[in-house]
């Protein structure tokens, strides 16, 4: 008999006594690929009924392009504003102590709990010409629902806990001692956070950056509702992507897909090797 | 901490901020969050009682509005079932195994969270509707997966697909294999070993997962409009009812139903919160996401 374990010769498992590896591993790779792999393979090979030239044309007509650019662009500023207000979040959380502090902290993850169509009839409510903020920025001359500045604003809300989450673990185990050091020999808290403690929370930083971002990206529920969805102004990708199905249009609609998966990778990929890079950077100047 | 120690303490520590600024950074912080998180939520209530306690009982009690309720319920039944069981066996295979390829199975299981909502419902209609690969079969068969029940039940298990085994993974990691190699000499057989020795570890880890899928599978909307195909009364959803009040300009109707859901919402932050700070030491170490 074969020892378990190995195939065409390799050891690919450890020996272990407990039983059972086999019925869950296979059971884990079945569901796995029926659920997920299958499903998005077609995604990959869809396109491909377009032919090359019509898969350009798909993705590079007006309508499309301007849908891509929204999604993009107020996905960055979303995760931009998330990014400064996660970082005083998470500092406020860690280092100080006031009133209520734990109710804060656990009513950041509200974003993730709230079902995205409630949150974005609430925010539409609250934004539109007649709603109760609406009405003070009315006078001011800004618009806010029915624009992009809404989708903006409805991304915020959904990227809102994730670094707050990235950074708050990171800034708990950071030593106090490093930042005593600092001040015994001179350092103002300004300067000390510039030097000592965003360099080491800058990796997380980044990661929650990243994680609001390519949520923000894909957000449909919160956004549909504010965005007023008018083609060219402020119709987001994957709004185009469901027009797309409803013509009937699959290989188009798999086609946009495509391109804001391969785009959303290829950010996040470069983000990744710019803190790999940044990591190495910081090890060989210590 | 008496005041007139505080004072003092404030000005000569060197590791803290002057007292007005730290008192200006929780104000900004608790004025950002009451506006951005707080306001949002305390409207729906609002708006769903805008028209009295009378208005929003009927627009719950509508015949619509209450299929939409038993759909929602009906689907979280079948998928966070479903996804549990494959998380306790995705969890025992990758940590209580050793074996090549497991960091590359573990990005797989999380591959669905970094998916946009609408491509997954996308994917399952280019795979199941009558102009995708499967559909023409299955339609042969008589069985309908697109703007069906069966399509709203599988993208719901593809959206909430890695939340069970992604805290029970790094749990069961951090407990190791002893316990349960005792238990397997001691003549244990394995479904012994795991209901008497592993279970026990990881209970409140599995609930908290549970926690955090049911939220998902109930307001999901994206994946889910996608497939269903909006008929009333048989594949709304709750969220999906929502949009359609909503367009008919319906409000208290729209926020009603949005009012159960923004209380599961309230409901399961309080839950979670509670096995955080009750349990913290039977999580997972990464516990908060």
């Amino acid at each position: 008999m074969k020892p378990a374990g190995v195939l065409f010769g390799l050891r690919w498992r450890q020996p272990s006594v407990l039983p059972g590896f086999g019925l869950t591993l296979g059971f884990t790779i079945f569901y796995l690929s029926v659920i997920v792999l299958i499903p998005l393979a077609t995604l990959l090979l869809r396109p491909a009924e377009l032919g090359w030239s019509g898969f350009w044309t798909t993705v590079t007509a007006p309508r499309v392009l301007a849908a891509l650019r929204l999604s993009f662009g107020t996905a960055l500023v979303g995760a931009l504003i998330n990014g400064l207000f996660g970082l005083v979040t998470a500092w406020v959380l860690v280092r100080y102590r006031f009133p209520a502090r734990p109710l804060v902290d656990a009513l950041i993850d509200l974003p993730f709990a709230l079902p995205t169509a409630v949150a974005g009839i609430a925010l539409t409510t609250l934004y539109a010409p007649n709603g109760w903020i609406g009405q003070l920025l009315a006078p001011l001359g800004i618009k806010v629902a029915f624009t992009p500045l809404g989708v903006a604003l409805a991304l915020t809300f959904i990227g809102l806990p994730f670094v707050v989450r990235t950074v708050q673990p990171v800034l708990q185990d950071l030593e106090r001692e490093v930042e005593e050091a600092a001040a015994s020999l001179g350092a103002g808290r300004l300067r000390t956070f510039r030097h000592i403690i965003l360099p080491a929370i800058a990796p997380a930083l980044v990661t929650g950056f990243a994680l609001a971002f390519a949520r923000a990206v894909g957000e449909y529920g919160s956004v549909i509702f504010i965005a007023g969805n008018m083609p060219m102004k402020s119709e987001i990708a994957p709004l185009l992507i469901v027009i797309k199905l409803e013509q009937y249009d699959y290989a188009g609609a798999a086609a946009i897909a495509v391109v804001m998966l391969a785009v959303s990778f290829v950010m996040l990929l470069v983000l990744n090797l710019l803190q790999r890079w940044s990591r190495r950077h910081e090890e060989a100047r210590v | 901490m008496n005041p007139a120690a505080k004072k003092p303490r404030s000005r000569h520590d060197p590791t803290t901020e002057p007292g007005w600024v730290r008192w200006l950074l929780i104000l900004v912080t608790v004025g950002y969050l009451l506006a951005m998180l707080v306001l949002p939520t305390l409207s729906v209530f609002i708006e769903a009682l805008a028209k009295g306690v009378d208005a929003y009982l009927k627009a719950i009690d509508d015949e619509d509005a209450l299929s939409a309720i038993r759909l929602t319920l009906f689907v979280a039944a079948i998928a966070v079932p479903l996804n549990v069981v494959f998380g306790v066996c995705a969890a025992w295979a990758i940590a209580k195994f050793e074996f090549r390829g497991k960091s590359l199975l573990i990005t797989l299981i999380d591959l669905p969270f970094s998916v946009s909502p609408v491509i997954s419902g996308l994917i399952y209609v280019l795979l199941y509707s009558i102009h995708g690969w499967f559909g023409p079969t299955l339609d042969a068969l008589g069985i309908k997966v697109v703007f069906s029940v069966t399509g709203i039940v599988l993208v719901t298990i593809f959206v909430t697909f890695p939340f069970v085994a992604r805290e029970l993974i790094p749990l069961m990691q951090e407990q190791g294999t002893d316990e349960e190699q005792a238990a397997i000499s001691l003549g244990a057989n394995g479904l012994q070993t795991f209901f008497r020795v592993t279970f026990p570890n990881v209970t409140w880890g599995l609930l908290y997962g549970v926690l955090l899928c049911n939220a998902r599978a109930m307001g999901e909307f994206g994946a889910v409009s996608v497939v269903s195909g909006h008929i009333r009364g048989l594949t709304n959803t709750m969220p999906l009812h929502i949009e359609i009040l909503y367009n008919e300009y319906d409000f208290v109707g729209a926020f009603a139903v949005a009012s159960l859901l923004a209380m599961l919402a309230l409901v399961t932050l309080a839950l979670k919160s509670l096995l955080e700070w009750r349990y913290a030491d039977r999580l997972a170490g990464g516990a908060r996401h």
